[in-house]
Protein backbone atom coordinates (compact mmCIF):
# COMPACT_ATOMS: atom_id res chain seq x y z
CA UNK A 1 0.00 0.00 0.00
CA UNK A 2 1.09 3.47 -0.74
CA UNK A 3 1.97 5.04 2.80
CA UNK A 4 2.58 8.43 0.91
CA UNK A 5 -0.43 10.58 2.11
CA UNK A 6 0.07 14.02 0.55
CA UNK A 7 -3.38 16.12 0.01
CA UNK A 8 -3.94 18.92 -1.33
CA UNK A 9 -7.04 19.80 -0.01
CA UNK A 10 -6.00 21.45 2.94
CA UNK A 11 -8.31 23.23 6.26
CA UNK A 12 -7.20 26.92 7.39
CA UNK A 13 -7.74 26.12 11.47
CA UNK A 14 -8.14 29.68 11.92
CA UNK A 15 -11.47 30.24 9.60
CA UNK A 16 -13.27 27.06 10.60
CA UNK A 17 -16.21 28.05 12.45
CA UNK A 18 -17.36 24.19 12.94
CA UNK A 19 -20.62 24.79 10.54
CA UNK A 20 -20.86 21.18 9.71
CA UNK A 21 -21.53 22.75 6.31
CA UNK A 22 -19.18 20.11 4.27
CA UNK A 23 -19.45 16.99 6.44
CA UNK A 24 -22.52 15.77 4.62
CA UNK A 25 -20.80 16.83 1.07
CA UNK A 26 -17.77 14.59 1.53
CA UNK A 27 -18.40 11.28 -0.83
CA UNK A 28 -15.90 9.70 1.46
CA UNK A 29 -17.31 10.59 4.42
CA UNK A 30 -14.02 11.82 5.36
CA UNK A 31 -14.73 15.13 7.53
CA UNK A 32 -15.36 14.88 11.52
CA UNK A 33 -16.31 18.00 13.09
CA UNK A 34 -14.35 17.94 16.71
CA UNK A 35 -12.93 20.72 19.29
CA UNK A 36 -14.54 23.62 17.25
CA UNK A 37 -13.31 23.14 14.20
CA UNK A 38 -13.07 20.30 11.21
CA UNK A 39 -10.91 17.54 10.76
CA UNK A 40 -10.31 15.25 7.41
CA UNK A 41 -9.49 11.61 7.95
CA UNK A 42 -5.97 11.52 5.48
CA UNK A 43 -7.16 8.09 4.60
CA UNK A 44 -10.21 8.64 3.45
CA UNK A 45 -10.05 11.77 1.66
CA UNK A 46 -9.96 11.75 -2.41
CA UNK A 47 -9.01 15.38 -3.14
CA UNK A 48 -12.64 15.81 -4.93
CA UNK A 49 -12.51 19.57 -3.92
CA UNK A 50 -16.61 19.11 -2.37
CA UNK A 51 -15.52 20.84 0.76
CA UNK A 52 -13.54 23.72 -0.75
CA UNK A 53 -16.80 24.34 -3.15
CA UNK A 54 -19.20 24.08 0.28
CA UNK A 55 -16.97 26.03 2.67
CA UNK A 56 -18.76 29.74 3.29
CA UNK A 57 -15.81 30.76 5.22
CA UNK A 58 -12.86 29.55 2.75
CA UNK A 59 -11.65 27.64 5.31
CA UNK A 60 -11.33 24.79 3.14
CA UNK A 61 -8.35 25.40 0.61
CA UNK A 62 -6.16 23.39 -2.56
CA UNK A 63 -2.65 23.59 -1.64
CA UNK A 64 -0.57 23.64 -5.65
CA UNK A 65 2.39 25.22 -6.41
CA UNK A 66 3.10 28.96 -6.77
CA UNK A 67 4.26 30.56 -9.75
CA UNK A 68 7.51 31.23 -8.74
CA UNK A 69 7.95 27.61 -8.44
CA UNK A 70 8.75 26.99 -12.02
CA UNK A 71 12.25 28.80 -11.73
CA UNK A 72 13.73 26.04 -10.01
CA UNK A 73 13.99 25.00 -13.61
CA UNK A 74 16.37 26.19 -16.26
CA UNK A 75 13.88 25.67 -18.80
CA UNK A 76 10.05 25.77 -18.41
CA UNK A 77 7.19 23.99 -20.20
CA UNK A 78 3.98 24.68 -19.25
CA UNK A 79 0.99 22.23 -20.05
CA UNK A 80 -2.34 24.03 -20.12
CA UNK A 81 -5.60 21.93 -19.63
CA UNK A 82 -8.16 22.59 -21.62
CA UNK A 83 -10.22 23.32 -19.64
CA UNK A 84 -7.79 26.62 -19.16
CA UNK A 85 -9.67 27.85 -22.68
CA UNK A 86 -12.68 27.77 -21.39
CA UNK A 87 -11.81 30.57 -19.01
CA UNK A 88 -12.18 33.26 -21.61
CA UNK A 89 -15.30 34.67 -23.42
CA UNK A 90 -14.16 35.66 -26.33
CA UNK A 91 -11.26 33.24 -27.67
CA UNK A 92 -10.64 33.11 -30.93
CA UNK A 93 -8.07 30.32 -30.71
CA UNK A 94 -6.76 27.94 -28.27
CA UNK A 95 -3.19 29.62 -29.85
CA UNK A 96 -4.02 33.16 -27.86
CA UNK A 97 -3.69 31.01 -24.32
CA UNK A 98 -0.48 29.65 -25.61
CA UNK A 99 1.22 32.60 -26.63
CA UNK A 100 -0.13 34.28 -23.36
CA UNK A 101 1.52 31.59 -21.17
CA UNK A 102 5.11 32.39 -22.98
CA UNK A 103 4.77 35.54 -22.39
CA UNK A 104 3.97 35.00 -18.45
CA UNK A 105 7.48 33.59 -17.99
CA UNK A 106 7.11 29.78 -19.89
CA UNK A 107 9.43 28.76 -22.49
CA UNK A 108 7.13 26.13 -24.21
CA UNK A 109 4.23 24.83 -24.06
CA UNK A 110 2.41 21.62 -24.65
CA UNK A 111 -0.97 21.00 -24.46
CA UNK A 112 -3.06 18.34 -22.66
CA UNK A 113 -5.27 18.34 -25.13
CA UNK A 114 -2.61 17.21 -27.61
CA UNK A 115 -1.77 14.55 -24.83
CA UNK A 116 -5.57 13.76 -24.79
CA UNK A 117 -5.51 12.98 -28.65
CA UNK A 118 -2.33 10.65 -27.95
CA UNK A 119 -4.51 9.00 -25.35
CA UNK A 120 -7.62 8.69 -27.05
CA UNK A 121 -5.90 6.70 -29.55
CA UNK A 122 -4.00 4.67 -27.23
CA UNK A 123 -7.08 3.52 -25.02
CA UNK A 124 -8.62 2.67 -28.60
CA UNK A 125 -6.31 0.51 -29.45
CA UNK A 126 -6.17 -1.13 -25.77
CA UNK A 127 -10.08 -1.70 -25.89
CA UNK A 128 -9.66 -4.00 -28.76
CA UNK A 129 -7.94 -6.26 -26.67
CA UNK A 130 -9.71 -5.97 -23.04
CA UNK A 131 -12.09 -9.06 -22.03
CA UNK A 132 -15.53 -8.07 -22.19
CA UNK A 133 -15.92 -9.20 -18.58
CA UNK A 134 -14.09 -5.91 -17.96
CA UNK A 135 -16.89 -4.32 -19.86
CA UNK A 136 -17.59 -0.98 -18.63
CA UNK A 137 -14.22 0.14 -19.07
CA UNK A 138 -14.06 2.80 -16.80
CA UNK A 139 -11.76 6.34 -17.57
CA UNK A 140 -9.10 7.07 -15.63
CA UNK A 141 -8.67 10.41 -16.64
CA UNK A 142 -10.36 11.83 -12.99
CA UNK A 143 -8.12 11.12 -10.62
CA UNK A 144 -11.07 11.91 -8.02
CA UNK A 145 -13.16 9.21 -9.43
CA UNK A 146 -10.06 6.61 -9.54
CA UNK A 147 -9.74 7.39 -5.31
CA UNK A 148 -13.55 7.16 -5.05
CA UNK A 149 -13.97 3.91 -6.67
CA UNK A 150 -10.75 2.77 -4.60
CA UNK A 151 -12.34 3.83 -1.37
CA UNK A 152 -15.97 2.52 -1.76
CA UNK A 153 -15.79 0.76 -5.37
CA UNK A 154 -12.97 -1.39 -4.75
CA UNK A 155 -14.69 -4.37 -6.85
CA UNK A 156 -14.89 -2.19 -9.50
CA UNK A 157 -11.10 -1.78 -9.77
CA UNK A 158 -10.09 -3.71 -12.66
CA UNK A 159 -12.65 -1.96 -14.95
CA UNK A 160 -10.52 1.03 -14.65
CA UNK A 161 -8.61 1.53 -18.40
CA UNK A 162 -4.48 1.05 -17.30
CA UNK A 163 -3.83 4.27 -19.94
CA UNK A 164 -2.36 6.75 -18.34
CA UNK A 165 -3.76 10.27 -18.07
CA UNK A 166 -3.62 12.81 -20.75
CA UNK A 167 -1.45 15.23 -18.22
CA UNK A 168 0.80 12.41 -17.54
CA UNK A 169 1.30 11.77 -21.47
CA UNK A 170 1.76 15.86 -22.13
CA UNK A 171 4.16 16.26 -19.69
CA UNK A 172 6.49 12.79 -20.99
CA UNK A 173 6.00 13.96 -24.74
CA UNK A 174 7.05 17.38 -23.88
CA UNK A 175 9.75 16.97 -21.53
CA UNK A 176 11.58 14.20 -24.12
CA UNK A 177 10.95 16.20 -27.27
CA UNK A 178 12.06 19.28 -25.79
CA UNK A 179 15.71 17.79 -24.78
CA UNK A 180 15.62 15.85 -28.05
CA UNK A 181 15.40 19.36 -29.97
CA UNK A 182 17.41 21.86 -27.51
CA UNK A 183 19.98 19.03 -26.69
CA UNK A 184 19.51 19.43 -22.92
CA UNK A 185 19.42 17.12 -19.94
CA UNK A 186 15.81 16.30 -18.96
CA UNK A 187 17.18 17.58 -14.77
CA UNK A 188 17.21 20.80 -16.40
CA UNK A 189 13.25 20.47 -17.72
CA UNK A 190 10.14 21.69 -15.73
CA UNK A 191 6.87 20.26 -16.74
CA UNK A 192 3.83 22.46 -15.43
CA UNK A 193 0.29 22.18 -15.08
CA UNK A 194 -2.28 24.21 -14.86
CA UNK A 195 -4.86 23.19 -13.29
CA UNK A 196 -8.45 23.39 -12.32
CA UNK A 197 -8.86 21.27 -9.17
CA UNK A 198 -6.91 19.99 -6.01
CA UNK A 199 -7.19 16.02 -7.09
CA UNK A 200 -4.69 16.86 -10.32
CA UNK A 201 -2.11 18.46 -7.94
CA UNK A 202 -2.62 15.13 -5.96
CA UNK A 203 -1.99 12.82 -8.73
CA UNK A 204 1.47 14.16 -9.15
CA UNK A 205 2.59 13.99 -5.76
CA UNK A 206 1.25 10.88 -4.82
CA UNK A 207 0.34 9.31 -8.44
CA UNK A 208 -1.89 5.92 -8.59
CA UNK A 209 -0.90 3.46 -11.67
CA UNK A 210 2.73 4.80 -11.70
CA UNK A 211 5.55 4.78 -8.80
CA UNK A 212 6.37 8.53 -10.34
CA UNK A 213 4.56 11.71 -12.20
CA UNK A 214 6.05 13.09 -15.04
CA UNK A 215 4.61 16.39 -14.34
CA UNK A 216 6.53 19.00 -12.02
CA UNK A 217 4.34 20.51 -9.93
CA UNK A 218 0.55 22.24 -10.51
CA UNK A 219 -0.02 25.74 -10.93
CA UNK A 220 -3.31 26.38 -10.25
CA UNK A 221 -5.69 28.32 -12.67
CA UNK A 222 -7.21 31.10 -10.54
CA UNK A 223 -3.60 32.07 -9.16
CA UNK A 224 -2.31 32.59 -13.10
CA UNK A 225 -5.90 34.07 -14.76
CA UNK A 226 -5.17 37.46 -13.71
CA UNK A 227 -2.17 37.81 -15.10
CA UNK A 228 -2.50 35.52 -18.02
CA UNK A 229 -5.76 37.07 -19.08
CA UNK A 230 -3.74 41.14 -19.01
CA UNK A 231 -0.62 39.22 -21.01
CA UNK A 232 -3.10 38.01 -23.74
CA UNK A 233 -4.13 41.69 -24.76
CA UNK A 234 -1.47 41.92 -26.55
CA UNK A 235 -0.96 39.04 -28.70
CA UNK A 236 -1.97 38.92 -32.36
CA UNK A 237 -5.26 37.25 -33.46
CA UNK A 238 -3.59 35.43 -36.67
CA UNK A 239 -1.05 33.31 -34.17
CA UNK A 240 -1.36 29.77 -34.50
CA UNK A 241 0.71 27.39 -32.50
CA UNK A 242 -2.13 24.71 -30.94
CA UNK A 243 -2.17 21.27 -32.62
CA UNK A 244 -5.03 20.01 -30.83
CA UNK A 245 -7.78 18.60 -32.26
CA UNK A 246 -11.18 19.18 -31.48
CA UNK A 247 -11.51 15.98 -29.94
CA UNK A 248 -8.74 16.89 -27.43
CA UNK A 249 -10.18 20.07 -26.50
CA UNK A 250 -13.24 18.07 -26.08
CA UNK A 251 -11.94 17.02 -22.71
CA UNK A 252 -12.42 19.84 -20.80
CA UNK A 253 -16.12 19.40 -21.06
CA UNK A 254 -17.93 16.01 -19.60
CA UNK A 255 -18.54 13.87 -21.92
CA UNK A 256 -16.17 15.26 -24.45
CA UNK A 257 -13.69 12.19 -23.46
CA UNK A 258 -16.07 9.49 -24.21
CA UNK A 259 -17.28 10.89 -27.74
CA UNK A 260 -13.47 10.32 -28.65
CA UNK A 261 -13.35 6.94 -26.91
CA UNK A 262 -16.64 5.43 -27.67
CA UNK A 263 -19.02 7.18 -28.98
CA UNK A 264 -21.53 4.52 -29.02
CA UNK A 265 -22.59 2.61 -25.79
CA UNK A 266 -20.66 4.71 -23.86
CA UNK A 267 -22.03 7.40 -20.65
CA UNK A 268 -21.07 10.43 -19.20
CA UNK A 269 -21.69 11.72 -15.91
CA UNK A 270 -20.53 14.76 -14.10
CA UNK A 271 -20.99 15.56 -10.23
CA UNK A 272 -19.65 13.21 -7.56
CA UNK A 273 -22.92 12.23 -6.56
CA UNK A 274 -24.48 11.22 -9.70
CA UNK A 275 -21.15 8.75 -10.63
CA UNK A 276 -21.99 7.18 -7.29
CA UNK A 277 -25.21 6.01 -8.07
CA UNK A 278 -24.33 5.08 -11.68
CA UNK A 279 -21.38 3.36 -10.00
CA UNK A 280 -23.82 1.46 -7.69
CA UNK A 281 -25.90 0.50 -10.97
CA UNK A 282 -22.69 -0.71 -12.52
CA UNK A 283 -21.68 -2.81 -9.27
CA UNK A 284 -25.07 -4.29 -9.35
CA UNK A 285 -24.69 -5.67 -13.02
CA UNK A 286 -27.63 -2.99 -14.55
CA UNK A 287 -25.53 -1.47 -17.44
CA UNK A 288 -24.82 -4.59 -19.55
CA UNK A 289 -24.97 -3.12 -22.43
CA UNK A 290 -22.16 -0.16 -21.44
CA UNK A 291 -19.38 -0.15 -22.79
CA UNK A 292 -17.35 3.22 -21.15
CA UNK A 293 -17.90 5.10 -18.89
CA UNK A 294 -16.80 8.64 -18.19
CA UNK A 295 -17.47 10.10 -14.63
CA UNK A 296 -16.01 13.45 -13.80
CA UNK A 297 -16.23 14.60 -9.69
CA UNK A 298 -16.99 17.83 -10.77
CA UNK A 299 -20.06 19.50 -12.74
CA UNK A 300 -20.01 20.24 -16.31
CA UNK A 301 -16.71 18.31 -15.83
CA UNK A 302 -12.43 20.10 -15.90
CA UNK A 303 -14.40 23.27 -16.49
CA UNK A 304 -16.44 23.00 -13.40
CA UNK A 305 -13.16 22.40 -10.80
CA UNK A 306 -12.73 24.11 -8.18
CA UNK A 307 -9.42 25.93 -8.84
CA UNK A 308 -11.27 27.47 -12.06
CA UNK A 309 -12.62 31.37 -12.89
CA UNK A 310 -15.13 30.86 -14.69
CA UNK A 311 -18.83 29.57 -14.05
CA UNK A 312 -18.89 26.21 -15.21
CA UNK A 313 -21.76 26.42 -18.34
CA UNK A 314 -20.21 29.50 -19.95
CA UNK A 315 -16.72 27.71 -20.05
CA UNK A 316 -18.50 24.66 -21.29
CA UNK A 317 -20.15 27.00 -24.28
CA UNK A 318 -16.71 28.73 -24.51
CA UNK A 319 -15.39 25.03 -25.29
CA UNK A 320 -17.73 24.33 -27.96
CA UNK A 321 -17.70 27.10 -29.47
CA UNK A 322 -13.81 26.89 -29.68
CA UNK A 323 -13.53 23.58 -31.35
CA UNK A 324 -15.90 24.45 -34.08
CA UNK A 325 -12.35 26.11 -34.88
CA UNK A 326 -10.27 23.38 -34.39
CA UNK A 327 -8.61 20.54 -36.73
CA UNK A 328 -11.58 18.04 -36.61
CA UNK A 329 -9.31 15.01 -37.79
CA UNK A 330 -10.31 12.36 -35.14
CA UNK A 331 -6.81 11.35 -32.86
CA UNK A 332 -7.45 7.81 -34.62
CA UNK A 333 -5.72 9.29 -37.99
CA UNK A 334 -3.90 12.03 -36.12
CA UNK A 335 -1.62 10.39 -34.07
CA UNK A 336 1.15 8.01 -35.35
CA UNK A 337 1.10 4.58 -34.50
CA UNK A 338 5.09 5.53 -33.76
CA UNK A 339 4.21 7.97 -30.89
CA UNK A 340 2.39 4.87 -29.54
CA UNK A 341 5.00 2.67 -29.44
CA UNK A 342 7.46 5.54 -28.39
CA UNK A 343 6.26 6.27 -25.03
CA UNK A 344 5.10 4.21 -22.20
CA UNK A 345 1.70 4.88 -22.03
CA UNK A 346 0.34 2.31 -20.10
CA UNK A 347 -0.09 2.28 -16.21
CA UNK A 348 2.64 -0.18 -14.47
CA UNK A 349 1.74 -0.35 -11.51
CA UNK A 350 -1.88 -2.07 -10.22
CA UNK A 351 -4.40 -0.29 -8.79
CA UNK A 352 -4.59 -1.35 -4.96
CA UNK A 353 -8.03 -0.84 -2.81
CA UNK A 354 -8.06 1.90 -0.14
CA UNK A 355 -9.33 0.07 3.02
CA UNK A 356 -9.91 3.18 4.68
CA UNK A 357 -13.79 1.72 5.40
CA UNK A 358 -12.68 -1.54 7.02
CA UNK A 359 -13.69 -1.57 10.43
CA UNK A 360 -11.17 -4.25 11.72
CA UNK A 361 -8.52 -6.31 10.31
CA UNK A 362 -9.89 -8.68 11.94
CA UNK A 363 -12.75 -10.06 10.08
CA UNK A 364 -14.71 -11.69 13.26
CA UNK A 365 -14.38 -8.28 14.80
CA UNK A 366 -14.86 -6.22 12.02
CA UNK A 367 -18.39 -8.49 11.91
CA UNK A 368 -18.89 -7.68 15.62
CA UNK A 369 -18.60 -4.12 15.17
CA UNK A 370 -21.06 -4.33 12.42
CA UNK A 371 -23.40 -5.65 14.99
CA UNK A 372 -22.23 -3.43 17.83
CA UNK A 373 -23.45 -0.44 14.93
CA UNK A 374 -26.80 -2.10 14.44
CA UNK A 375 -27.90 -1.80 18.23
CA UNK A 376 -26.12 1.71 18.24
CA UNK A 377 -28.07 3.59 15.48
CA UNK A 378 -31.38 1.87 17.24
CA UNK A 379 -30.82 4.35 20.10
CA UNK A 380 -30.35 7.19 17.98
CA UNK A 381 -32.81 9.64 16.19
CA UNK A 382 -31.94 9.12 12.86
CA UNK A 383 -31.50 13.45 12.08
CA UNK A 384 -28.47 13.22 10.50
CA UNK A 385 -27.74 16.72 12.05
CA UNK A 386 -24.22 16.70 13.01
CA UNK A 387 -24.16 17.93 16.00
CA UNK A 388 -22.02 15.27 17.24
CA UNK A 389 -19.47 16.14 14.99
CA UNK A 390 -20.01 13.00 12.32
CA UNK A 391 -21.79 13.25 9.04
CA UNK A 392 -25.30 10.71 9.97
CA UNK A 393 -26.40 8.93 12.74
CA UNK A 394 -24.83 6.08 10.97
CA UNK A 395 -21.04 7.13 10.97
CA UNK A 396 -21.65 8.08 14.66
CA UNK A 397 -22.25 4.71 15.77
CA UNK A 398 -19.12 3.63 13.13
CA UNK A 399 -16.85 6.45 15.33
CA UNK A 400 -18.71 5.32 18.64
CA UNK A 401 -17.22 2.12 17.51
CA UNK A 402 -13.99 2.71 16.22
CA UNK A 403 -13.36 4.52 19.76
CA UNK A 404 -13.75 7.55 18.56
CA UNK A 405 -16.83 9.21 20.19
CA UNK A 406 -19.07 7.97 23.11
CA UNK A 407 -23.34 7.89 22.49
CA UNK A 408 -23.13 11.23 24.64
CA UNK A 409 -21.68 13.56 22.24
CA UNK A 410 -24.99 13.18 20.82
CA UNK A 411 -27.01 15.79 22.03
CA UNK A 412 -30.31 14.54 22.01
CA UNK A 413 -29.19 11.58 23.66
CA UNK A 414 -27.71 13.92 25.96
CA UNK A 415 -31.03 15.58 26.18
CA UNK A 416 -32.62 12.66 27.56
CA UNK A 417 -29.68 11.86 30.10
CA UNK A 418 -30.12 15.37 31.80
CA UNK A 419 -34.14 15.32 31.77
CA UNK A 420 -33.31 12.07 33.98
CA UNK A 421 -30.76 13.45 36.17
CA UNK A 422 -33.28 16.66 36.50
CA UNK A 423 -35.64 14.37 37.84
CA UNK A 424 -33.69 12.66 39.96
CA UNK A 425 -32.40 16.39 41.85
CA UNK A 426 -36.32 16.93 42.57
CA UNK A 427 -36.40 13.72 43.66
CA UNK A 428 -33.30 14.01 46.10
CA UNK A 429 -34.35 17.64 46.88
CA UNK A 430 -37.74 16.75 47.82
CA UNK A 431 -36.58 13.62 49.82
CA UNK A 432 -34.31 15.72 51.59
CA UNK A 433 -36.06 17.98 52.76
CA UNK A 434 -38.26 15.80 55.01
CA UNK B 1 -28.26 -19.40 9.92
CA UNK B 2 -26.42 -21.50 13.22
CA UNK B 3 -23.36 -20.03 14.08
CA UNK B 4 -23.53 -16.64 12.62
CA UNK B 5 -22.11 -13.79 14.14
CA UNK B 6 -23.84 -11.77 12.12
CA UNK B 7 -27.53 -11.89 11.01
CA UNK B 8 -29.33 -8.40 9.49
CA UNK B 9 -33.18 -9.12 7.77
CA UNK B 10 -34.58 -6.32 5.65
CA UNK B 11 -38.33 -6.09 4.76
CA UNK B 12 -39.20 -5.60 1.11
CA UNK B 13 -42.56 -5.09 0.51
CA UNK B 14 -44.69 -5.93 -2.76
CA UNK B 15 -44.89 -2.77 -5.80
CA UNK B 16 -42.38 -0.57 -3.92
CA UNK B 17 -39.99 0.38 -6.74
CA UNK B 18 -39.25 3.80 -4.89
CA UNK B 19 -37.31 1.69 -2.18
CA UNK B 20 -35.77 -0.86 -5.22
CA UNK B 21 -32.26 -1.25 -4.12
CA UNK B 22 -32.02 -0.02 -0.79
CA UNK B 23 -31.70 -3.28 1.38
CA UNK B 24 -29.13 -4.78 -1.07
CA UNK B 25 -27.15 -1.08 -0.28
CA UNK B 26 -27.39 -2.14 3.07
CA UNK B 27 -26.13 -5.23 2.56
CA UNK B 28 -23.12 -3.86 0.16
CA UNK B 29 -22.09 -0.94 2.87
CA UNK B 30 -21.47 -3.85 5.46
CA UNK B 31 -19.88 -6.14 3.62
CA UNK B 32 -17.57 -3.49 2.24
CA UNK B 33 -17.17 -2.35 6.13
CA UNK B 34 -16.11 -6.07 7.08
CA UNK B 35 -13.87 -5.98 4.60
CA UNK B 36 -15.20 -9.24 2.62
CA UNK B 37 -13.35 -10.01 -0.96
CA UNK B 38 -14.11 -7.91 -3.69
CA UNK B 39 -14.48 -10.53 -6.15
CA UNK B 40 -17.28 -12.00 -3.80
CA UNK B 41 -18.36 -8.92 -3.03
CA UNK B 42 -19.61 -8.07 -6.43
CA UNK B 43 -21.54 -11.12 -6.87
CA UNK B 44 -23.71 -10.94 -3.73
CA UNK B 45 -23.81 -7.20 -4.95
CA UNK B 46 -25.60 -8.52 -8.21
CA UNK B 47 -27.37 -11.55 -6.71
CA UNK B 48 -29.05 -9.27 -3.94
CA UNK B 49 -30.13 -7.02 -6.19
CA UNK B 50 -31.64 -9.20 -8.42
CA UNK B 51 -33.58 -10.97 -5.04
CA UNK B 52 -34.58 -7.72 -4.05
CA UNK B 53 -36.49 -6.94 -7.43
CA UNK B 54 -38.22 -9.96 -7.65
CA UNK B 55 -39.72 -9.48 -4.13
CA UNK B 56 -40.67 -6.29 -5.23
CA UNK B 57 -42.18 -7.33 -8.76
CA UNK B 58 -43.45 -10.90 -8.01
CA UNK B 59 -44.10 -11.65 -4.46
CA UNK B 60 -46.76 -10.81 -2.28
CA UNK B 61 -43.87 -9.41 0.20
CA UNK B 62 -41.29 -10.44 1.83
CA UNK B 63 -37.88 -10.39 3.47
CA UNK B 64 -34.08 -10.94 2.72
CA UNK B 65 -32.06 -12.11 5.35
CA UNK B 66 -28.00 -11.80 5.17
CA UNK B 67 -25.92 -14.36 7.68
CA UNK B 68 -22.44 -14.57 7.67
CA UNK B 69 -19.63 -16.53 9.49
CA UNK B 70 -16.05 -16.12 8.76
CA UNK B 71 -16.39 -19.02 6.58
CA UNK B 72 -19.83 -18.64 4.17
CA UNK B 73 -22.45 -16.12 3.85
CA UNK B 74 -25.70 -16.89 3.02
CA UNK B 75 -28.76 -14.96 2.01
CA UNK B 76 -31.99 -16.02 1.91
CA UNK B 77 -35.14 -14.15 0.17
CA UNK B 78 -38.11 -15.80 1.53
CA UNK B 79 -41.63 -13.95 0.11
CA UNK B 80 -45.26 -14.97 1.13
CA UNK B 81 -46.76 -15.63 -1.52
CA UNK B 82 -47.77 -16.31 -4.16
CA UNK B 83 -45.27 -19.20 -5.22
CA UNK B 84 -44.05 -20.46 -8.85
CA UNK B 85 -46.46 -22.88 -10.90
CA UNK B 86 -42.80 -23.74 -13.01
CA UNK B 87 -39.98 -23.67 -11.46
CA UNK B 88 -37.48 -25.54 -13.87
CA UNK B 89 -39.16 -22.66 -17.11
CA UNK B 90 -38.66 -19.88 -14.02
CA UNK B 91 -35.21 -20.80 -14.16
CA UNK B 92 -34.74 -20.47 -17.85
CA UNK B 93 -33.02 -17.14 -19.11
CA UNK B 94 -35.74 -14.77 -21.10
CA UNK B 95 -38.60 -16.36 -18.92
CA UNK B 96 -40.55 -13.54 -17.09
CA UNK B 97 -44.21 -13.13 -15.51
CA UNK B 98 -43.26 -9.73 -14.79
CA UNK B 99 -46.49 -7.39 -15.04
CA UNK B 100 -46.95 -4.78 -17.63
CA UNK B 101 -46.06 -2.50 -14.81
CA UNK B 102 -42.66 -3.90 -13.96
CA UNK B 103 -41.71 -4.07 -17.63
CA UNK B 104 -42.62 -0.78 -18.55
CA UNK B 105 -40.00 0.07 -15.57
CA UNK B 106 -37.38 -1.62 -17.46
CA UNK B 107 -37.40 -4.75 -15.65
CA UNK B 108 -39.06 -8.45 -16.23
CA UNK B 109 -35.87 -9.86 -18.95
CA UNK B 110 -36.18 -13.14 -17.50
CA UNK B 111 -32.64 -13.19 -15.86
CA UNK B 112 -33.17 -12.59 -12.23
CA UNK B 113 -33.27 -16.03 -11.35
CA UNK B 114 -30.51 -17.45 -13.45
CA UNK B 115 -28.37 -14.43 -12.79
CA UNK B 116 -28.79 -15.23 -8.72
CA UNK B 117 -27.98 -19.05 -10.23
CA UNK B 118 -24.81 -17.92 -11.54
CA UNK B 119 -23.29 -15.44 -9.17
CA UNK B 120 -23.69 -17.89 -6.11
CA UNK B 121 -21.83 -20.42 -5.34
CA UNK B 122 -24.61 -22.63 -3.97
CA UNK B 123 -28.21 -22.11 -4.78
CA UNK B 124 -31.64 -23.20 -3.53
CA UNK B 125 -35.21 -22.77 -4.20
CA UNK B 126 -38.34 -23.74 -2.96
CA UNK B 127 -41.43 -22.93 -3.62
CA UNK B 128 -45.30 -23.66 -3.47
CA UNK B 129 -48.16 -22.37 -4.81
CA UNK B 130 -50.30 -20.34 -2.75
CA UNK B 131 -47.64 -19.96 0.32
CA UNK B 132 -44.27 -18.70 -1.13
CA UNK B 133 -41.02 -18.99 -2.19
CA UNK B 134 -37.43 -19.21 -0.58
CA UNK B 135 -34.39 -18.71 -2.06
CA UNK B 136 -31.12 -19.35 -0.39
CA UNK B 137 -27.70 -18.57 -1.71
CA UNK B 138 -24.44 -19.25 -0.54
CA UNK B 139 -21.00 -17.86 -1.20
CA UNK B 140 -17.58 -19.22 0.09
CA UNK B 141 -15.28 -16.17 1.73
CA UNK B 142 -12.76 -19.15 1.36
Amino acid sequence: MNTKRFHSVRLDKEKCKACTNCLRRCPTEAIRVRGGRAHIIDERCIDCGECIRVCEYHAKYAQTDPLACINRFKYKIALPAPALYGQFKHLVGASQVLEGLLKIGFDEVFEVAEGADIVTRAIRERMRNIDRSKYPIISSACPAIVRLIRVRFPDLIPHIIDVRQPMEVAAMVAKQEFCKRNDVPPEEVGCFFITPCAAKMTAIRNPIGHETSAVDGAISMMEIYGLLSSQMKTIPLDTNISRATAYGVGWANSGGEAAAVCPEHSMSVDGIENVIRVLEEIENDKLPDLVFFEGSACTGGCVGGPLTFENNYIARGAIRTLMHGCDITHPDEKVKVSTLNKYNLLSDKHITANSAMKLDDDIVEAMRKIEQMEEIVKRLPGFDCGSCGSPTCRTFAEDIVRGYATELDCIHILKDHLKVMAQQMVELAKTTRE
Amino acid sequence: MQGSILSHSYDVNAGEFQTAGDASASIKRKLKQIGVNSTVLRRIAVASYEAELNLIIHSHGGKLTLDMTPEAIILTSSDVGPGIADISKAMQEGYSTASEEARDLGFGAGMGLPNMKRNADTFGIESELGKGTTIQMGFSLK
